[in-house]
Formats: C-alpha cells, sequence, structure tokens
C-alpha cells in the first residue's frame, strides 16, 4: 500500500465503525440490515445517523438476512443504491438471494464480519463464511484494517456500478480483530467522495414509464448466455479494479494496489500468502526477519474473486517456495484460497495444456458433437496451437 | 373492449443483443393466455336477454357485444364459468372443451 494521503480528518474508530462512515458517505438510499455479531456495530451506527438525520436513507429492520438481501435486491431493482451488512450464519441464510442478486446484476454493496459457521458454534474468525459463498458470483475483497475497510465500501460502488461490471460486491472484514479493533481511521469528507462516487443512475431499473420483468426465468435455450455475461463482467471487473484504485489514490492518497498488494517480495526467495487481518502481522515478521538477512515477502490478496490468476502464473517463476493461509478448509481436500493459487501456478507451469470446459448449464445440452470438439481443441493443444484455458461449450453465439 | 395485443417477442440475435441479466420490457403479450382452458362458456342467444350481468361479472372482461349478440373472446376466457353460475336466465352453459363446435 502507498499512503500520500493527508489525513486531515482522523478519528479512533474500530473497523465496524469504518464500515459505517463508509457506507454514511457513499448515500445509499436503502439500507435493509440484520444484527449479527460481530458485524453488529455497522448496524448500530449507521441506525444512530439515520436517526439524527445524519444520513438521508431508507432504514428498514428487516426479519432476516435473507429478506435484508431481498430488500436490498428491491431497492436496487427501482434503481436505488442499497447497502447491508452481515456475517457467518447470517450470510449462510442469506446465500439464495446472493445467486438471485449477481445474477439479476444488482450492483448491490455488503460487508460481511468475517466469522467461522457453526457447528460447533462461535462467534470468532475465520473466512469460511465468506469462501463458502465463492460461487455466488459476487465479487469479494478482503480487507487488513479499518481504514481498508472505508476505503473498500466506498471503492466497492465505484467497482460495482461501473458499466463494464454491474455485479454486487462483498467487502470482507475479519470479525473481532478488525471490527472491533481501534485504531486512527481518516474519515474522507463528504464532497471528495461524491466528486469520486457520482449518484447511482441505473442501468438495470424499472420505473412507471418503462415497466420491466425482472428475475424471471430463462429457458435452457438462453440461460448459459446469461452466466457466460456474468463470467465477463468479472474478467471486466480486474481492469476495473485497478482503474478505481488509482482513481481512489489519486483523490485520496491511499493506492492499495488492485487485485494484490506485493510486499517486499522482489527479490524474495520465499513467500507467504493470505488474506484480512493476518496481514498486518505478517508484515511484521517480514520486516524482522529481513533484518535478518532473510530473503522473505508476502503477497496480500486483496481480491479472491475475480481471482488474480494472471498474477499468480506469474510469480510460478519467480521464487523457490510458497506458503498459503487459508482461514478455512474444505473438507476432505484443503484450503479454498490454496486450491485456486495452486490451480494458477499450475497452469503456467507443469500442466499448461489443461483446457477448462464449461458446458451444460441449466440443461444446456453437452452434444456428441461437442465432446468431439472438446478432443480437437485438445489435439490442437498437443500440436502447439494455443487454446484458452476456459472455453464455454454450447454458447448460442 | 380493449385488449391488449399480441406483439411477436423479438430475441436476441447477439450477445451484444442478450439484457443485463434476466429482464424484459413488461407487459407483452405472446401468446393468447387461454390455453388451459377446460371448459367454456356457450351461449344460447334466443334466452339471453342481454341484461350484461356477465360483462359486469367476467373477471376477465371478455364479454363482448357484436350485431346486438353478445359474444365471448376465447383467446381470453379462462373457463371460470363464473358467467354461467351467475346468468338469471341460464342462457349460458359450461361444455368441455372439444366436445362441443358450436360457439
Amino acid at each position: 500500500m502507498i499512503n500520500k494521503s493527508k489525513s486531515s480528518n482522523l478519528d479512533f474508530l474500530n473497523g465496524d465503525e469504518a464500515v459505517a462512515y463508509g457506507a454514511k458517505l457513499c448515500r445509499p438510499h436503502v439500507i435493509p440490515v440484520y444484527p449479527i455479531t460481530p458485524q453488529t456495530i455497522v448496524v448500530e451506527r449507521i441506525s444512530e445517523f439515520v436517526a439524527n438525520k445524519l444520513m438521508d436513507c431508507e432504514y428498514i429492520h428487516v426479519e432476516s438476512e435473507h429478506s435484508a438481501m431481498c430488500a436490498a435486491m428491491g431497492a436496487s431493482l427501482v434503481g436505488a443504491r442499497a447497502f447491508t451488512a452481515t456475517s457467518s450464519q447470517g450470510l449462510a441464510y442469506m446465500h439464495e438471494m446472493l445467486h438471485y442478486v449477481s445474477g439479476s446484476r444488482f450492483p448491490i454493496v455488503m460487508m460481511n464480519a468475517n466469522r467461522t459457521l457453526a457447528a460447533p458454534w462461535n462467534i470468532f474468525g475465520d473466512q469460511r463464511d465468506s469462501l463458502a459463498q465463492r460461487d455466488t458470483g459476487w465479487i469479494q475483497v478482503y480487507v487488513e484494517n479499518g481504514q481498508e475497510a472505508l476505503d473498500m465500501i466506498i471503492q466497492a460502488y465505484a467497482i460495482a456500478e461501473d458499466d463494464r461490471v454491474y455485479t454486487p460486491v462483498m467487502v470482507n472484514i475479519d470479525g473481532f480483530v478488525n471490527t472491533h479493533t481501534y485504531e486512527l481511521v481518516d474519515i474522507p469528507q463528504q464532497k471528495d467522495v461524491d466528486e469520486f462516487l457520482p449518484p447511482f443512475k441505473s442501468r438495470n431499473a424499472i420505473d412507471f414509464n418503462h415497466p420491466r420483468s425482472f428475475c424471471m426465468t430463462a429457458s435452457t435455450e438462453w440461460n448459459m448466455e446469461f452466466r457466460f455475461q456474468q463470467q465477463q463482467a468479472m474478467d471486466n471487473a480486474k481492469k476495473v479494479i485497478e482503474e478505481v484504485d488509482k482513481k481512489f489514490g489519486d483523490k485520496f492518497g491511499r493506492y492499495y494496489g488492485g487485485l494484490v498488494e506485493e510486499y517486499r517480495c522482489a527479490d524474495a526467495e520465499v513467500l507467504l500468502v493470505g488474506m484480512g487481518s493476518i496481514i498486518g502481522t505478517i508484515r511484521i515478521v517480514v520486516d524482522k526477519m529481513r533484518d535478518m538477512g532473510l530473503k522473505v515477502g508476502l503477497v496480500k490478496l486483496r481480491f479472491y474473486r475475480p481471482f488474480p490468476l494472471e498474477y499468480f502464473k506469474g510469480l510460478s517463476t519467480r521464487v523457490k517456495a510458497m506458503g498459503i493461509i487459508d482461514r478455512d478448509i474444505s473438507f476432505g481436500y484443503e484450503g479454498a484460497v490454496a486450491s485456486d493459487i495452486k490451480s494458477a501456478l499450475a497452469s503456467s507451469w507443469f500442466c499448461s495444456k489443461v483446457i477448462n470446459f464449461i458446458a451444460g448449464i441449466a440443461g444446456r445440452d453437452i452434444t456428441k458433437e461437442h465432446i468431439e470438439k472438446m478432443y480437437n481443441k485438445l489435439f490442437s493443444l498437443t500440436q502447439g496451437h494455443d487454446e484458452k484455458e476456459l472455453q464455454f461449450i454450447g454458447l448460442r453465439w | 373492449m380493449a385488449k391488449p395485443q399480441i406483439v411477436k417477442f423479438k430475441f436476441p440475435e447477439s450477445l451484444e443483443e442478450m439484457p443485463l441479466g434476466p429482464s424484459a420490457a413488461a407487459g407483452i403479450l405472446t401468446e393468447p393466455n387461454a390455453g388451459w382452458r377446460v371448459q367454456r362458456p356457450v351461449i344460447d342467444h334466443p334466452k339471453c336477454t342481454k341484461c350484461l350481468l356477465c360483462w359486469v361479472l367476467c373477471p376477465e372482461g371478455v364479454i363482448g357485444k357484436e350485431n346486438e349478440q353478445l359474444t365471448i373472446d376465447m383467446n381470453y376466457c379462462k373457463g371460470c364459468g363464473l358467467c354461467a353460475h351467475e346468468c338469471p336466465k341460464d342462457a349460458i352453459t359450461m361444455v368441455q372443451e372439444g366436445e362441443a363446435d358450436d360457439q
């Protein structure tokens, strides 16, 4: 991270409060939210902002997290900017609606306080809750501290609402270690945020003059094309994330580096990769070991989706060994982050001749012709031709 | 009576023409919607006094008038039988679809 900020409005905030300030600065029209530890302070602060007329928004005290996401979607559907926040069991409870929101392309922003899932029940942190939502089609970013949490709420809207993206963003912040830890946080000026983040003008809204049907059925003949669009949007997001990071840095002085941030990696022999609050601790250890002359480095994985595939492919030739810290485990295999990174490394390394065929989505036929086409693409690879690593098979166009 | 017109839906012809998420303009009727009717009403015109109670009660608004005779728009009649049930002259009977050619 590069910090050129001339912090003028420092306050002593915990991570949840930083998120609440971030949300306030984005001027959301509707906030449907349900409290859950360790996200509760976000809800409390926002409700205070609204009660004290410091925020002009519709605050809905919903009856569940599932309802929270439904209400957020309804708000987005009429062109409102929507915000919500949750954690752990609450995130799991709204799982169904996460798919609805991303599939319907509503650029909602949500904070998730990372907390483990029951059972055994526990309120403290790990990242199994959000990593388990990997395939819901949400952009996922993991932040290191309260300042980054505040800044990423603002950036999240800029990313989500970009014409090339139109995909919801989940800002993940480690429960307690970040949500309840106080630090000095620079609260940007409202006028600067207004300049950075213009009012939301939805491309995907209904009004009385433009009645539309939403979230409707798409038959087998049409469904897969919508999925292809979502994948395209995620690919586009990689570029948009870098652009927004630069634009944010130019405005507020803090550059986070986009999809990943390297810390003392240039000549590193061994690297650790991590996400979230642990990054701060690793930085300290890296500094200590560097002082001892050990060539260690740190890669802060900021975005889990879209995944920085190209970055990790490039990393494979640079270091002798790499450690991946997973605050989760996919039982029966390994940590989710490790799987993705190893896959990226492998695709540029010892098994570069693999094609991932995406096929048969929502009942789309996988025909004998498709199978033959797949084999022929593999032959094409063996003959030295270039083939894309990820290919949708059976699209209409 | 003004009925919605049947409009031919234009399907996307390229990825660029796909909507942003599964959505489309509302209020477009792509086909008549009475295909699920089991019984249909048949008017006995000599019995009919044209009191228009059926016109008032029909939930789908399919009762019309042509040459001083009541008509039923079978494209939109759902076959609920309310008209037959309420007709004070018993001038409307419900007949099984496919069993009577008589309108």
